[in-house]
């Protein structure tokens, strides 16, 4: 083979030239290829804002729809369960949820926009099984500690009836809320932030 | 000298894996004849069209579903609905089509220049091989989308089966695994398009590759270039696959993702060859389409199934073109390979067998009338007499003394400069006129009428002479 | 040699003579790009054709956005009411009742352009005309006994087929308004193809969308052409 006249420096210049190009285009070949992945037109139509009506609610009620195949919990809160949240702060790891996923309208003590409506996403934020819901105070297989909320059968974390966790459980955080918001009084909407939030 | 971290690393793993080794044995100390020609680049496009199926299949499984309820719905789903989807699904189908196009020229190369003769039978044979799996792997592909054309389709061609006698109507029930085509049918076909067959296209071209590494590559001269070596024992006439062949396959990849994207971005159907109309209607197990044709990569065999008015026999006619193929390395009894030193009859022969070829391919889209019938029994007789009779016109042609050394071809982008020349008269001037960038730059074309004679009458006797 | 001519051309005269059968398609002008035909035709499919045929393989939003309508409006002027903005477009018609009615089950249109072409449905919807020897009174000349009653005759009115000799004495169908419908010919002729349109949209809403980014990635691969050609030449200047 014959070396003469080659142009070293052409040649290094044309093959960077060429890798580069070449691995912008395996980039933007890869695009589809990982986009396919997410979740198609049908996932967010399935996904799409669920109505739910209250009007039938009785209180100490809960009931569950799926908003994006997740379960949401929509709770009905007597007053009496309202006064027990109070006493419950030293208990929590984040009674503020400082460090909780919540729209801005519902970061308050009693995490909802209407205190006795508690609307979260069912689901542990340790590893994604759905809690129980335990109204009872003192049951025998829970201990004189529990004040009514929601158990977690899977790893034992405990949430307080406004989805605030306990201290030395494994769940990191608070129960998510999902963004919702009041069609009417007794009508809503989950899956839409309120419109003064949304804008 | 302290070794960084990754040099370690790197030797720690070469110590335990060959991949220098396998690096150099196919590569950089594979030394392929330097006068490969345009028909050359098919072989490595025909595996990158392999790996494009195979990473876009993957991708299309993860939407599909194989179930006569729903696998129309799921294409059409992924058409739509999924991000990406249609660019996924078209470079699958249109990727379909392009390994048909590059195999059948890949082949047909073989037909030029004698890649199946001695040395290489068995390269030609693993060859073979691959296009059964790939003829197998497409048919069962193109019943998912579970279409018109899919369903009755697949319907005829396991129908063929049921001409065998004795175990065909078992058989053929069997591979349904229905008394139709039905559910159970595009189950099993899914399991064998995504999983079997591939499989057995990935380790065929393995062994392809590996058999014809040992055998070394033909090339258009058909000459050995092993029996000249030089004082190192590298053979003259050849060179390194890298980085000479690397660096040339990339623009021949280039062109071909040319063809392949404008396909796929502005007539993915391609007229209804790519993709048929009738595929567009869901499957319907009452109502046969007025006209049914198989994708055209398979025409030129259904054209010969059509031509023969028996069952049995037009099976075995269509399954005989394959066969006839295997035994090429044994029909041909030339001393020469290429097509080069060959004499006319040869030349002439292979002329016909492609035009019988490409006539067959388009008659088998075509409803079949009684003269279209006639048309494709005298090519189907070409298309056999091409091989059977090979044996004897090979033996008696007089072929052309073979040179010990590469003949060296000008290649067009080499000639095309003088042939500019030659037909046109290009005269500079320079205007006095305009921006100085310019000055010396204009100039006027006229043609050459005597030049054009001339090329024309070159390429006249070009042609004739190669056909003597 | 001579034989092998004489039956390439035996060929092609037997295939012109197979092609020349049937009625002659009229051209639809189609034009996907034009969101304002899109938006009639989206309007006039809801009103004259979803009643019994879905194209279950769209969504109102994917129309709003592909014709450049405010989802809101989508659904206020193009959707039945009550409708979701994600929802496909199903027909309200039962399978059981339209068996009943028409003996078949009036199919999904939602590829019906890519089956059938934009030219067949164009001729196709322009065709009927009144036959009394057929059950229905209707006939049409593109497709016989079609099943489907004409369901743009109040703005068509009644054509009926006359028997015409051309010059060459070969004879064919024509068909003749004789009363007129709510709309002028012209203004049919454009309702029909807007509607055409449309369900060629329909057949695959991504073509626009397929057109624009084939421009880039074409000039991306003639780019690596450039490169790789370059790359080679160097490295082949030393192999003679």
């Amino acid at each position: 083979m014959n070396t003469k006249g080659v142009d070293q420096s052409k040649r290094q210049f044309l093959t960077s030239a060429l890798t580069v190009v070449g691995a912008v285009g395996t980039g933007y070949l890869a695009v589809p290829f990982l986009a396919q992945m997410q979740p198609s037109a049908k996932a967010m139509a399935a996904g799409a804002p669920v109505e739910v009506d209250l009007s039938k609610m009785e209180p100490g009620q809960l009931i569950r729809v799926a908003w994006r195949g997740k379960p949401v919990w929509i709770l009905n809160r007597t007053p009496e369960v309202l006064e027990t949240l109070k006493t419950l702060d030293n208990e929590l790891r984040d009674p503020l949820s400082e460090e909780s996923i919540q729209p801005e309208s519902s970061k308050n003590p009693v995490r909802s926009i209407k205190p006795e409506v508690f609307v979260a996403v069912g689901l542990c934020t340790h590893l994604g099984c759905s809690p129980t819901f335990r109204p009872e105070i003192a049951p025998n297989d829970l201990g004189d500690k529990w004040k009514g909320g929601f158990f977690c059968p899977c790893h034992g974390s405990w949430f307080d009836l406004a989805g605030r966790v306990y201290q030395g459980v494994p769940a990191p955080t608070n129960l998510e809320i999902p963004p919702y918001r009041y069609i009417t009084d007794t009508q809503l909407i989950i899956g839409e932030a309120p419109e003064e939030e949304s804008v | 000298m302290k070794r960084s971290r990754i040099t370690e690393c790197n030797d720690w793993f070469l110590e335990r894996f060959p991949l220098t080794k396998l690096w150099n044995e196919h590569m950089t100390h594979y030394y392929a004849p330097k006068n490969f020609n345009f028909w050359y680049f098919f072989g490595s496009l025909a595996l990158l069209v392999l790996v494009n199926q195979i990473l876009t299949g993957i991708f299309l499984t993860m939407n599909y579903k194989p179930d006569a309820k729903l696998a129309f719905d799921s294409v059409e789903y992924i058409m739509r609905d999924v991000n990406w989807g249609w660019l996924i699904r078209y470079m699958h189908s249109t990727g379909s089509s392009a390994f048909f196009i590059v195999v059948y020229l890949h082949m047909f190369r073989g037909l030029l220049y004698g890649s199946f003769k001695h040395p290489r039978e068995l390269v030609w044979i693993f060859g073979m091989l691959l296009f059964v799996a790939l003829m197998a792997e497409a048919f069962m592909g193109y019943l998912l989308p579970w279409g018109q054309m899919s369903y009755w389709g697949a319907q005829v061609i396991i129908s063929l089966f049921s001409a065998i006698p004795v175990i065909g109507d078992d058989l053929s029930l069997w591979l349904r695994g229905d008394y139709v085509v039905s559910d159970a049918t595009l189950n099993r076909f899914f399991a064998f398009h995504v999983i079997a067959v591939p499989l057995a296209l990935v380790m065929l071209v393995f062994l392809h590759i590996v058999a014809l590494h040992e055998v070394g590559s033909n090339n258009p001269d058909g000459i050995e270039i092993k029996e000249s070596k030089d004082p190192w024992g590298h053979p003259v006439d050849g060179i390194p696959f890298h980085p000479y062949y690397t660096v040339k396959d990339l623009v021949g990849v280039g062109v071909f993702l040319l063809f392949f994207a404008t396909i796929i971005f502005y007539m993915p159907e391609m007229g209804g060859y790519f993709l048929e109309h009738a595929n567009f209607i869901p499957a319907d197990p009452m109502k046969t389409p007025e006209h049914i044709a198989p994708v055209w990569y398979f025409t030129p065999f259904y054209a010969i199934l059509r031509a023969i008015p028996d069952k049995f026999a037009g099976v075995i006619g269509m399954g005989g073109a394959i066969v006839v193929l295997f035994l090429l390395p044994w029909l041909d009894r030339s001393p020469v390979k290429s097509i080069r030193y060959r004499g006319g009859i040869y030349k002439k022969a292979l002329c016909l067998f492609v035009i019988s070829f490409l006539a067959l391919g388009y008659l088998g889209t075509q409803p079949a009338t009684p003269t279209a019938t006639i048309v494709a029994r005298f090519f189907t007789a070409i298309y056999f007499g091409f091989f059977l009779l090979m044996p004897l016109y090979t033996r008696w042609e007089k072929t052309k003394p073979v040179p010990k050394r590469l003949t060296s071809v000008h290649s067009i982008e080499e000639q095309l400069p003088a042939l500019i020349e030659e037909i046109v008269h290009i005269k500079h001037g320079s205007s006095e006129i305009g921006h100085a960038a310019f000055k010396g730059a204009s100039f006027t074309i006229t043609p050459n009428p005597k030049g054009i004679k001339n090329v024309l009458g070159r390429l006249v006797k070009n042609i004739k002479g190669s056909l003597d | 040699m001579k034989n092998l001519t004489a039956l390439l051309l035996l060929l092609t005269l037997s295939l012109g003579v197979a092609a020349s059968e049937g009625v002659k398609l009229q051209k639809a002008s189609i034009d996907i790009a034009n969101s304002a035909s899109l938006q009639r035709g989206a309007k006039h499919f809801v009103t004259y054709c979803l009643g019994c045929h879905s194209i279950k393989h769209i969504r109102y939003l994917r129309i709003a956005l592909d014709i450049d309508v405010d989802p809101k409006k989508v659904l206020k002027d193009i959707a039945p009411e009550g409708a979701n903005i994600y929802d496909q477009l199903h027909s309200a018609m039962n399978a059981h009742d339209a068996e009943k009615w028409f003996g078949t089950q009036p199919p999904d249109l939602s590829l019906i352009a890519r089956s059938r072409g934009a030219d067949w449905l164009y001729s196709y919807l322009k065709s009927y005309y009144i036959d009394p020897k057929s059950p229905r009174g209707v006939n049409n000349l593109i497709f016989e006994d079609t099943a489907m009653p004409n369901p743009l005759w109040q703005l068509q009115g009644d054509q009926y087929a006359e028997p015409r000799k051309n010059i060459w004495g070969h004879e064919y169908t024509n068909l003749v308004t004789k009363e007129v419908g709510t709309l002028s010919d012209g203004e049919f002729e454009i309702f029909v193809n807007d509607l055409v349109n449309f369900l060629v949209y329909v057949g695959e809403p991504v073509q626009l969308e397929r057109q624009r980014i084939g421009k880039y990635v074409i000039f991306f691969i003639l780019m690596l052409i450039v490169l790789a050609y370059l790359l080679k030449k160097e490295y082949w200047k030393n192999i003679h």
